[in-house]
């Protein structure tokens, strides 16, 4: 496979997102990429130096860039997730700085959700702690496609390979028991800027690239163009005497976003969960008329035929499309507050549809320390457990393994509707079996 | 179609390598169809925009005539086309708007044939219900009447043209936000928001908060608004303007912003990079004319649009905070 350099990536978003336990440097960071890039304006800079002074510090805290709570500045740990946004000649980037605290996994959930990378912080003089497995763990199960492990602080071990070492055999091992095998290391001193914009001359024994270099050369997503078409529907878009123009009072359109794949007028499509079929007719975005659509464009199709679709419904290609089903498998990272029973009844929401389910049974939980999964009667704050589901009325969902967009689920508690767990369909747990070795194929990285 | 069949297929190895996922053969000839980072951008913004509709019952659109709620209303128009946005549009008017601001917000609602609502701050402080602030600045005095607004029209959903990238505490807003009964905003308890699966339900007596171009930077704004050819209010571009400087800001020389005896006016070529309350709303020097000139200069500026325009922000390091937990924008 070929080479990955800078042009391939040129123009793309990447989006990163940081874990790693408390006071591993994340926010220190994430300041000095965006210092260092020349990212911060000067108003910034100056009230970060402004309350770092007030503070008796002197230098600046670059973690106040992104630590802006009043609450996170007391505390001097971050609470929920900061995003961040600048971009290089070569690339734009979104930074989602994460809390590393137990108490806030589910803001790091929600930062890791969506990431491309997610850059895993580990303290040289600490090595792995409970929270670097558990955000490894989590950025594992959402197939996060990239991972960086940055071993911090590398300064306060006096720039030592032999710590280096040892630290990073220590994350690579447990990121392969969880199924990361290509995690790649580098070491930093995010509060000196080591290795982190530029290469540093303290660390001699390291001939990787920066951090920055790293993340300029990443390969972008997947594209989930390259999946089979599907495309939730969210609205239907039936004007009649309110069509601001006359010639569009018998306008009917599907409205929703290109979950994946494309679609091109002339295709045929099916309706889920019904399975009746028809032909796409025309694709509009706004005024603009198009030929096709791909994901992730937002867009509403019109239909050859007037079968019954509504809001919830998934339309996909004809050849593959999905098998609604009731009864699904699946890990939870559980994010409520009260613990997860089996019995209870919940909704969840997939793609636009919202429909109740009952928990069959709780399969396992991940056991932390050692790995594998262990039975469990009930799955606690930041538990992650595999569960089996019976929902009220049939989903087209996938398998998360092959589609992020078709095998993710939220779970809401009807009550307050909250959010209490995030699913992922078809994923399975460590049993504590022998770690897989790197996949065969695998791209090969050249900076 | 039947209903038991089990899709999942667990793979032999533990929680699956990252990377890729195997892709079907169904659309495999795609690799140069990558949206830009502009197009990505509106289609998550539309995506936010349809899914709250769907979900809600009764949201509302917060239109200030401002160019991110602009932005935002032209997004709206274009995830309900051709059918018009089945929602109303709520201003907040400070008593202390730009009048040619207040004449485009007008005019707009007209074009787009939108129902607009007006929370007026003047009405409370006229009967008492606010008192004006020593410092003139209205901006913090808009909250009550926002919150009123929502609950007399019992809204249940609000969206805003807030960005993460205007302000520390904005960084931190969900794209969908919940507030409790009070209009309160809780940062140190957000509703965790996973993929792009958004959640908006709560309980009777909550709202949410809707933030469509949460991800957008000042620069992406102006390049949509280019791209788009989306008319302004006049003032975001460069005019000349009888002005005052008063902490580092351009100060418009008017009836609730009047020099003191030891500032000079002066008449200068000026914009805005932000539009709020007149009294606290500075404008910039600036020759650029046109919005491709604006997307230069936003481009190369070395302040936020904040620091350099709002002088309410200036109040104290969590000014946007504070406002914020108290249920403002
Ligand atoms: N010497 C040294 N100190 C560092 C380095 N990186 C971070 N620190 C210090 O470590 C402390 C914690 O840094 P943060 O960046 O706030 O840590 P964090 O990982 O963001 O913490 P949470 O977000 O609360 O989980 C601060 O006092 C930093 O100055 C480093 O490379 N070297
Ligand atoms: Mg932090």
């Amino acid at each position: 496979m070929a080479t990955n350099t800078l042009t391939s990536t040129r123009g793309t978003l990447l989006r990163l997102a940081t874990a790693g336990s408390v006071d591993d440097g994340k926010s220190t960071l994430v300041g000095r990429l965006l210092h260092d890039t020349k990212s911060v304006l000067s108003d910034q800079l100056a009230a970060v130096e402004r309350v770092s002074r007030d503070r008796g510090l002197t230098a600046a805290d670059l973690a106040l860039l992104t630590d802006g709570l009043r609450a996170e500045r007391e505390q001097g740990i971050t609470i929920d997730v900061a995003y961040r946004y600048f971009a290089t000649a070569n690339r734009s980037f979104v930074l989602a700085d994460c809390p590393g605290h137990v108490q806030y996994t589910r803001n790091t959930v929600t930062g890791s959700s969506t990431a491309d990378v997610v850059v895993l912080l580990v303290d040289a003089r600490k090595g792995v702690l409970e929270q670097t497995r558990r955000h490894l763990a989590v950025t594992a199960l959402l197939r996060v496609p990239h991972v960086v492990v940055a071993v911090n602080k590398i300064d306060l071990v006096d720039f030592s390979e032999a710590v280096y070492d040892r630290v990073e055999a220590e994350v690579q091992a447990v990121a392969r028991e969880l199924g990361v095998v290509d995690a790649i290391a580098i070491p930093v001193s995010a509060l000196d800027g080591d290795n982190v914009a530029v290469r540093s001359a303290r660390t001699p024994w390291y001939s990787g690239p920066s951090l920055l270099e790293l993340l300029e050369a990443l390969p972008p997503s997947d594209d989930p163009a390259n999946e089979s078409f599907r495309l939730p529907v969210q609205l239907v878009i039936r004007p009649q005497g309110a069509a601001r123009d006359e010639q569009h009072r018998d306008y009917r359109g599907y409205a929703g976003q290109v979950a994946s794949g494309v679609v091109r007028v002339g295709d045929e499509v099916v309706a889920l969960p019904s399975g009746r079929r028809t032909t796409v007719v025309g694709i509009d975005l706004g005024e603009r008329t198009l030929d096709e659509a791909f994901a992730p464009q937002s867009v509403t199709l019109r239909l050859a035929d007037e079968i019954d679709i509504s809001r919830g419904d998934v339309i996909a290609a004809a050849v593959d499309a999905p098998e609604p089903t009731q009864d699904i498998t699946a890990v939870l990272c559980w994010l409520g507050d009260v613990p997860l029973r089996p019995g209870q009844r919940l909704l969840l929401k997939h793609g636009s549809r919202t429909v109740q389910t009952a928990v069959r049974s709780l399969d396992g939980a991940l056991d932390l320390d050692d790995l594998h999964t262990a039975p469990s009667e009930a799955l606690s704050l930041n538990d992650i457990g595999l569960v089996t589901l019976r929902l009220a009325s049939p989903v087209p969902v996938e398998n998360y393994a092959t589609s992020r967009r078709g095998g993710s689920f939220l779970l809401i508690d009807a009550h307050d509707g909250r959010t209490v767990a995030a699913g992922m369909v078809g994923a399975t747990l460590p049993t504590g079996a022998p770690a897989p070795t790197r996949p065969e194929g695998d791209e090969a990285w050249e900076i | 179609m039947t209903t038991t069949t089990n899709v999942t297929t667990p793979t032999a190895s533990p929680l699956a390598s990252t990377g890729s996922a195997p892709s079907s053969l169904a659309a495999g000839d795609s690799d140069d169809r990558r949206l830009s980072h502009l197009d990505a951008l509106e289609a998550e913004a539309i995506l936010v925009i349809r899914e709250m509709a769907g979900e809600l019952e009764r949201p509302a659109l917060l239109f200030s005539g401002g160019k991110d709620s602009v932005v935002m209303l032209h997004l709206a128009t274009k995830a309900f086309w051709p059918a018009p946005i089945p929602f109303p549009v709520l201003h907040v008017d400070t008593g202390h708007n730009f009048p040619e601001v207040l004449a485009y917000r007008d005019e707009t609602v007209d074009r787009l044939g939108l129902r607009l609502v007006v929370a007026s701050v003047q009405d409370y402080i006229d009967d008492g219900r606010l008192r004006e602030r020593a410092d003139g600045t209205r901006n913090p005095l808009q909250t009550m009447p926002l919150l009123d607004a929502i609950n007399d029209h019992r809204f249940d959903g609000v969206f805003g043209g807030g960005r993460r990238d205007e302000e520390k505490a904005r960084a931190k807003e969900r794209i969908v936000s919940l507030r409790d009964e009070f209009g309160q905003w809780d940062p140190k308890n957000q509703r965790p928001e996973l993929w792009n699966l958004f959640n908006p339900r709560h309980r009777p007596g909550e709202h949410v908060r809707v933030f469509p171009i949460s991800n957008w930077t000042e620069v992406d704004i102006w390049r949509y608004i280019d791209r788009e050819d989306i008319p302004l209010a006049p003032l975001y571009y460069a005019h000349e303007r009888e002005v005052f400087q008063r902490d580092g800001m351009w100060l418009a020389v008017g009836p609730v912003s009047r020099p003191r005896d030891d500032e000079q006016t002066s008449t200068r070529l000026v914009r805005y990079r932000t539009v709020g309350d007149m009294s606290c709303t500075g404008a910039v020097e600036s020759p650029a004319r046109t919005n491709a000139e604006i997307v230069v200069e936003v481009a190369a500026s070395t302040m936020t649009e904040r620091g350099a325009t709002r002088a309410d922000d200036r109040i104290s390091e969590a000014a946007m905070e504070d406002r914020k937990k108290e249920g403002y924008f």
